[in-house]
């Protein structure tokens, strides 16, 4: 991930140097505003940390091991701005003085990981956190995938800077001067590495290290969580949530349901034993199945098995109701309801297991 | 800990240890060797920075194999006129570089489209190409290393003014360096008190759990030192505003070495076009 001198060229150098000095100057200026000179030993310090925890070494499945950059866990403590300046300043430090990336590199690494990397973490965690309580699991899951998708995206970036190379910078001989492969090579090498080994490692770190101050000191994680999970964490145990947006949008979802009505023929794999004998439906599985012709006949054991159970709203069409359109609305608003009554019982079974609490030994 | 046979291959605190400490080491060559009486020892730390980065420069704009070549053989004679091993080189620089771009670079031979080298499976253009790569990081580590082993830390980020970076971000780059050393030994004792506990050979989720843990009391502790050091910036005095100590004072030799290394520069780049 750390690009190293001589694999990207000079002007691709300087392109990526210019498009991180906007960033690195809007974040001093927010960093400035918000929290003033405290700042100053705190980007320091966390950039330390960055830079000490590269060298945990975790055990991955498949016998290898791996280790995280820290981007979502900056993005996750400091907010984006600041963890841009704390992973760009370790980044800077690993290059100068560690031989880890090239120093005319910087600018492509502080762009790869520390400006996208910051900034696309901060979108995953607070997508996925919304209103949820600082102590929620759901934080702890929202910070592994913004560490998990942060890497993969600073490794894309890496691997398109490198598969341009070759496009664009040759010798007379047509020898590629920098990064000899191309995009084909050069994405397919990097993201199955981070995909897999790369990206476990960060969202293992982060997720565990939110778990970790969850318990430790909540505080911490209260920067980035924004005024709505203040909210969240003074409702009592147990209270309704603030979920009237997903109520909202439930409803629409079930109010638009008739649009199925325009999608014409089946999926494919759902057909009815009695489609093999409808000259139509046997059109639609023909066109379906790359012109292979369905048998005359529905299969033995679908035949045998399709009249075990027969649903009281099969096809999403009530018998005893005539409107389509009406049938599909009613099929939406009974299945919605049964899995909320459904999660709403498992609730209630699983507050009133945590009230009995464990049994002493 | 747990059932698994006790000789079983190193784990991760040991793996651990050796990168922090390696790590640690490094940093305190580096000081040790910039006090030493070699040629760059004695230059100012910004015709250093200023000269070795404008040859990192030349390597990189340079299209001919034995310009890189050259510049990677006038950063050797830098090394050993300014008591640097060649040992060091090799075991810092010139293996770490050789196996990371190696492995990146061998592919090339045979995947890069051209003419066939002597009958053999690969191309002249990826032969050509895998070499650029390889001497390419192999120079500019050499030059990179050269610079650290013969320049204070300090020297080297204070030295970064003339680029124009900020003086807040070389402060921070400063106090980065500095509490790198503490985050590392802190880092390396935790581990050591762990190993010191350790009776037997730990699973891989127990081994995920103790690096996830370290990771987390790492964090607070960062964030506590954090607190004090700013309480004791407050009680010298500071308020927001950073300054830096221009103390660096160009003489007849920094004047002569910012000249020829402006010359070998500029005479790089021409020749390398």
């Amino acid at each position: 991930m750390h690009i190293p001198d001589g694999y990207l060229s000079p002007a691709t150098c300087a392109t990526l140097y210019a498009g991180c000095i906007p960033f690195w100057r809007m974040a001093l200026g927010r960093v400035k505003k918000v929290m003033h000179s405290r700042q100053v030993p705190l980007l320091s310090l966390f950039a330390a940390f960055s830079f000490v925890i590269m060298m945990f070494n975790l055990p991955l499945p498949g016998g290898t091991t791996g280790h995280a950059t820290g981007i979502g866990l900056a993005t996750v403590v400091l907010g984006p701005w600041a963890a841009m300046l704390a992973v760009s300043v370790a980044l800077v430090v690993q290059a100068l003085f560690f031989g880890d990336g090239g120093v005319t590199a910087i600018g492509a690494n502080c762009f790869n990981m520390a400006i996208a990397g910051s900034l696309v973490a901060y979108a995953v965690y607070r997508l996925l956190t919304g209103r949820s309580a600082l102590a929620s699991a759901r934080r702890v899951v929202a910070a592994g995938l913004a560490g998990y998708v942060a890497i993969n995206v600073s490794a894309l970036l890496a691997a398109v800077e490198f598969g341009i190379q070759p496009l664009l910078y040759k010798d007379a001989a047509g020898a590629p001067l920098y990064c000899p492969y191309p995009l084909s090579i050069a994405i397919p090498a990097m993201m199955i590495g981070h995909l897999t080994i790369a990206g476990l490692a960060e969202l293992a770190v982060s997720a565990g290290v939110v778990a970790f101050l969850q318990r430790s000191d909540l505080s911490l994680l209260r920067s980035t969580a924004g005024k709505v999970a203040e909210a969240a964490q003074t409702l009592p145990v147990g209270a309704a949530r603030p979920l009237r947006a997903l109520w909202a949008g439930l409803a629409a979802l079930m109010v638009l349901t008739p649009l199925g009505i325009l999608a014409a023929g089946s999926a494919w794999g759902e057909w009815m034993a009695s489609d093999y004998a409808n000259p139509a439906a046997r059109g639609q599985i023909a066109a379906a199945s790359f012109n292979h012709v369905a048998p005359q006949s529905a299969p033995l054991g679908l035949q045998r098995l399709s009249s075990v159970w027969t649903a009281p709203f099969a096809r999403y069409a009530p018998p005893y109701i005539r409107g389509a359109a009406f049938g599909y609305l009613l099929s939406a608003m009974f299945g919605a309801g049964l899995i909320v009554l459904a999660c709403l019982m498992l609730g209630r079974f699983t507050r009133s297991a945590a009230r009995a609490g464990p049994e002493a030994p | 800990m747990s059932g698994v046979h006790p000789h079983k291959r190193r784990g991760l605190i040991e793996n651990t240890l050796e990168g922090l400490h390696a790590a640690m080491e490094r940093a305190l060559y580096a000081e040790v060797s910039a006090s030493r009486g070699g040629l760059l020892q004695r230059l100012d730390p910004r015709v250093k920075v200023a000269g070795l980065f404008s040859l990192v420069l030349a390597v990189a704009l340079a299209t001919k194999l034995w310009l890189i070549a050259a510049v990677l053989a006038l950063a050797v004679v830098l090394a050993c006129v300014s008591a640097i091993p060649l040992r060091v080189l090799a075991s810092r620089a010139w293996i770490a570089a050789l196996l990371f771009s190696g492995i990146i670079a061998a592919p090339a031979l045979f995947l890069t489209p051209g003419t066939s080298l002597y009958g053999l499976p690969i191309t002249m253009q990826g032969a050509r190409t895998a070499g650029f790569l390889v001497l390419r990081a192999e120079t500019a580590a050499t030059l990179m290393l050269v610079l650290i082993y013969t320049t204070r830390w300090t020297h080297v980020l204070k030295a970064l003014r003339i680029f124009r970076v900020p003086v807040v971000v070389v402060v921070i780059l400063g106090m980065t360096c500095r509490y790198i050393l503490l985050m590392l030994e802190t880092a390396h004792e935790m581990f050591e008190s762990r190993k010191s506990r350790t009776v037997n050979a730990m699973t891989p989720a127990e081994q995920r759990r103790l690096a996830v843990a370290g990771s987390g009391v790492l964090l607070g502790k960062t964030l506590h030192l954090s607190g004090e050091v700013y309480l004791a910036m407050q009680a010298r005095g500071f308020r927001g505003e950073v300054f830096l100590l221009e103390d660096f004072q160009m003489g007849k030799l920094d004047w002569l070495a910012l000249g020829a290394f402006a010359v070998l520069a500029s005479a790089s780049i021409w020749a390398g076009r």
